[in-house]
C-alpha cells in the first residue's frame, strides 16, 4: 500500500556539483552563452558560404 | 542487404530490446515503473531526452531537407536551449517537489479536475495520433526502398517496442534509449565518413562546402521578417521557444524522462546536456544532407528519388515521357557538374571574372535541374493525382543502400529502427502513464493506494496504446511530408497546453474555471485560424499560448476574485 505519489523534498538546495559552476545560475549563463555563440557562428557560416 | 547487414540489423535491434526486457523484468514498484530507477544518472537522462525527440523521421527526413532546401531548418531549434533553461529552472523543481507522475497531476493540484483532464485529453489526442505516424513513417519508406511488406515492418517494430515497454516501463525505456542512441551516433558518423570519402578527388570538405553554399544549401540563418517564411531566426526563436517549452515542459513523453533519477540535479544536467548539444546535432544532420546534394552533382542522381514510385510510371504506357524527363535531368546535372568544376578551377586560380561567370553558369544549370525535377513531379501528378511526389525523404536511404558497404547498410537501417523504437517507447510509456494516472485513477480514486494493481493497469494501458498505434499505422494514410505533419499537429495543440501551464506557474490569481474555458476558446481559435489562414505553423504555438493566457486573465477578471491557490503550488 502506498500513497499516490511521493513528494521530493529540498530539491532546490542541491548545487550542480560541476567544476567551475557553483550555482545553477552559473550553469544557465554558460548554456545561454553557448547558445549565443552557436547562433553567431551559424550566422558567420551563412555569410562565409552563401 | 546481405547476411552481414541482417546480422547487424537484427543483432542490434533485438539485442537492445532483449537487454531492456531482461534488465527490467522484475520491476514491480510503481515509482520505478512510471518514473524510472532512482539510480539513473544525468547522462542516461540526457540521452533519453534526446532519443525521445529524435524519431526515425529525424534521420530519414532531415538529411532530405538539407538536400532539398538547405540547412535553414536548423533555426527551428533555436528556441530549444532557452526553453530547456526555463524547464530546468521552473518546471522540473515543481514537478519533483509535488512528486507527480504526470505533468497533468500538477494542473489538478493547481486548478481542478476538469483542467487536469483537459490537459491530459489534449495530450492523449495529439500524442495518440502522432504515435501512429512515428511508426508508419519509417515503415513506409523502408518498405518502399527495401521491398519489404509495410505491414510486417509495422507489426515487427510495434511488437518489439510494446514487449519491453510494457515489461519494464520507464526504466526499460531509459536503458534501451541509451544504447539506441549509441547505435544512432555510430551509424550517422559512419554515413558521414563514407560520404566524405566518396566526394570527388580534390574537392575536399572545404570545396564541397563552397559548392553547397554557392548553390544556396548552407544558409543557416535567415533574418527575414516575412511571416509566410517557414524557417527564420524569428520563427525559430519565438515559435521554436514556445514549441520547445511546451514539448519539454508539458509533453508527458519528455516530462517522464527527466522527473526520474535520484535527484533534481540529474534531471537538470540531463536537460542542459540537450541544451548544449541539440543545435550542433541537427546542424550535423542537415549539413550531411547538403553534402549529399554535392555528392549527387558528381554521381548519377535520379530525377526522382522514390524510384519505386517513379518506375511504375516510367515503365507504363506513358513511359517515354518519364524517360525523357530523366534524360533531361541527367543532362542538366552534367552541365551543373561541368560548371562546378569550372568554378572551382577559377577559384583556385583567383580568376575573379571567371569565377563570377562560372558561378552564374553553375547556378543556372542547377536551376534547370531543379525545374526538371519539378516537371517530373508534375508529370507524376498528371498521371495519378494521388501520386506521392515528396521524394526528399528517400534521398538519404537511397545513398545508404547504393553507396555504403555491407554491414554499414545494416547499421544505418538499424539507426532508423533504433530511432523509431526509442521515440515510440517513450510515447507508449507516456500514453499508458497518463491514461492510468489522470483518467483511470480519476474514475477509481480508491484504487490509487494499491501499488501492484496500479502497475498492472499501467501495463495494460501501455499495451493497449501500442496496439492502437500499430492498428492506426496499418490502416491510416498520412501526409507526405512526415516530419512537418508531426510538427504541425504538435503546434496546433502545444500552444494552448503551454498556456495552461504558464498560467498555472506564473498567474496565481487565475483559477480553474477561467483557465479551462479560456483554453477551450483558444484551441477553437487556433483550429479556425489553421484552416482559414496561411501562416507558418510555428506561430500557432505562440498564438495558442498567448490566446490562452490572455483569455484566462480576461475571464478571471469577469468571474471575479477566487480563493488563493494552495500554498507551495505556484511559482
Amino acid at each position: 500500500m502506498i500513497p499516490p505519489s511521493q513528494p521530493d523534498q529540498g530539491t532546490d538546495a542541491e548545487p550542480p556539483d560541476l567544476p567551475g559552476f557553483r550555482t545553477w545560475r552559473d550553469l544557465y549563463m554558460f548554456v545561454f552563452g553557448w547558445f549565443v555563440l552557436v547562433v553567431a557562428l551559424l550566422t558567420v557560416f551563412t555569410w562565409m558560404f552563401s | 542487404m546481405n547476411l552481414a547487414d541482417w546480422v547487424v540489423l537484427i543483432g542490434t535491434m533485438v539485442g537492445i530490446a532483449a537487454y531492456g526486457f531482461w534488465r527490467t523484468r522484475h520491476v514491480r514498484n510503481l515509482n520505478t515503473y512510471l518514473r524510472g530507477s532512482q539510480s539513473t544518472g544525468w547522462g542516461t537522462i540526457g540521452l533519453s531526452v534526446m532519443a525521445t525527440q529524435a524519431s526515425a523521421i529525424t534521420f530519414l527526413s532531415i538529411p532530405g531537407q538539407g538536400f532539398e532546401s538547405g540547412i535553414g531548418f536548423v533555426q527551428n531549434y533555436f528556441g530549444l536551449p532557452l526553453a530547456l533553461i526555463i524547464v530546468s529552472a521552473v518546471f522540473l523543481p515543481m514537478y519533483r517537489r509535488l512528486g507527480v507522475y504526470t505533468a497533468f497531476e500538477f494542473l489538478g493540484q493547481r486548478f481542478d479536475g476538469k483542467t487536469r483532464l483537459l490537459g491530459a485529453g489534449l495530450f492523449l489526442l495529439q500524442r495518440g495520433l502522432a504515435a501512429g505516424v512515428t511508426i508508419y513513417a519509417p515503415a513506409i519508406i523502408l518498405s518502399t526502398v527495401l521491398g519489404w511488406r509495410v505491414d510486417l515492418i509495422i507489426v515487427f517494430a510495434g511488437l518489439l517496442v510494446v514487449v519491453y515497454t510494457v515489461t519494464g516501463g520507464s526504466e526499460a525505456v531509459s536503458i534501451t534509449q541509451k544504447w539506441q542512441m549509441a547505435v544512432i551516433g555510430g551509424g550517422m558518423v559512419t554515413a558521414l565518413i563514407v560520404l566524405l570519402a566518396k566526394l570527388p578527388p580534390g574537392l575536399g570538405v572545404g570545396g564541397a562546402a563552397h559548392v553547397a553554399g554557392a548553390l544556396g544549401k548552407l544558409n543557416a540563418v535567415d533574418f527575414s521578417i516575412e511571416p509566410s517564411r517557414r524557417y527564420t531566426l524569428w520563427t525559430g526563436l519565438l515559435g521554436g521557444l514556445f514549441l520547445s517549452l511546451s514539448y519539454f515542459g508539458t509533453d508527458q513523453s519528455q516530462v517522464q524522462r527527466y522527473i526520474g533519477g535520484g535527484s533534481v540535479r540529474e534531471g537538470r544536467l540531463g536537460l542542459m546536456f540537450n541544451a548544449v548539444l541539440k543545435i550542433p546535432m541537427q546542424f550535423f544532420i542537415l549539413v550531411l544532407g547538403a553534402f549529399l546534394f554535392v555528392f549527387y552533382q558528381f554521381a548519377p542522381a535520379p530525377v526522382f528519388f522514390n524510384q519505386a514510385e517513379w518506375q511504375q510510371y516510367a515503365q507504363g504506357a506513358d513511359g517515354a515521357r518519364f524517360r525523357a524527363l530523366a534524360d533531361r535531368h541527367a543532362a542538366a546535372v552534367a552541365d551543373t557538374q561541368q560548371a562546378i568544376r569550372a568554378w572551382l578551377d577559377a577559384r583556385a586560380t583567383a580568376d575573379v571574372a571567371g569565377e563570377s561567370a562560372t558561378r552564374a553558369t553553375m547556378v543556372e544549370a542547377n536551376r534547370r535541374a531543379d525545374a526538371v525535377r519539378s516537371e517530373a513531379k508534375a508529370a507524376l501528378l498528371t498521371a495519378n493525382p494521388r501520386a506521392k511526389t515528396k521524394d526528399s525523404d528517400y534521398v538519404f536511404i537511397t545513398f545508404i543502400l547504393n553507396e555504403l558497404p555491407h554491414g554499414a547498410i545494416g547499421l544505418l537501417v538499424a539507426v532508423m529502427f533504433a530511432a523509431a523504437l526509442s521515440s515510440k517507447a517513450a510515447e507508449l510509456n507516456a500514453l499508458g502513464t497518463t491514461t492510468t494516472i489522470d483518467f483511470w485513477r480519476h474514475i477509481r480514486p480508491l484504487a490509487a493506494a494499491d501499488e501492484r494493481r496500479n502497475v498492472r493497469v499501467a501495463k495494460r494501458f501501455t499495451a493497449l496504446w501500442g496496439v492502437f498505434a500499430v492498428a492506426f499505422a496499418l490502416f491510416a494514410g498520412f501526409a507526405e511530408n512526415l516530419i512537418e505533419a508531426i510538427n504541425i499537429l504538435g503546434s496546433l495543440f502545444y500552444g494552448v497546453v503551454l498556456g495552461i501551464f504558464l498560467v498555472a506557474f506564473f498567474l496565481r490569481h487565475v483559477g480553474g474555471h477561467a483557465v479551462f474555458f479560456a483554453a477551450v476558446a483558444a484551441q477553437t481559435l487556433v483550429l479556425v485560424m489553421f484552416f482559414s489562414l496561411n501562416i507558418g505553423y510555428l506561430w500557432y504555438n505562440l498564438i495558442g499560448c498567448a490566446a490562452c493566457i490572455g483569455l484566462s486573465v480576461i475571464l478571471q477578471t469577469v468571474l471575479g476574485p477566487r480563493a488563493s491557490a494552495p500554498a507551495g503550488q505556484t511559482a
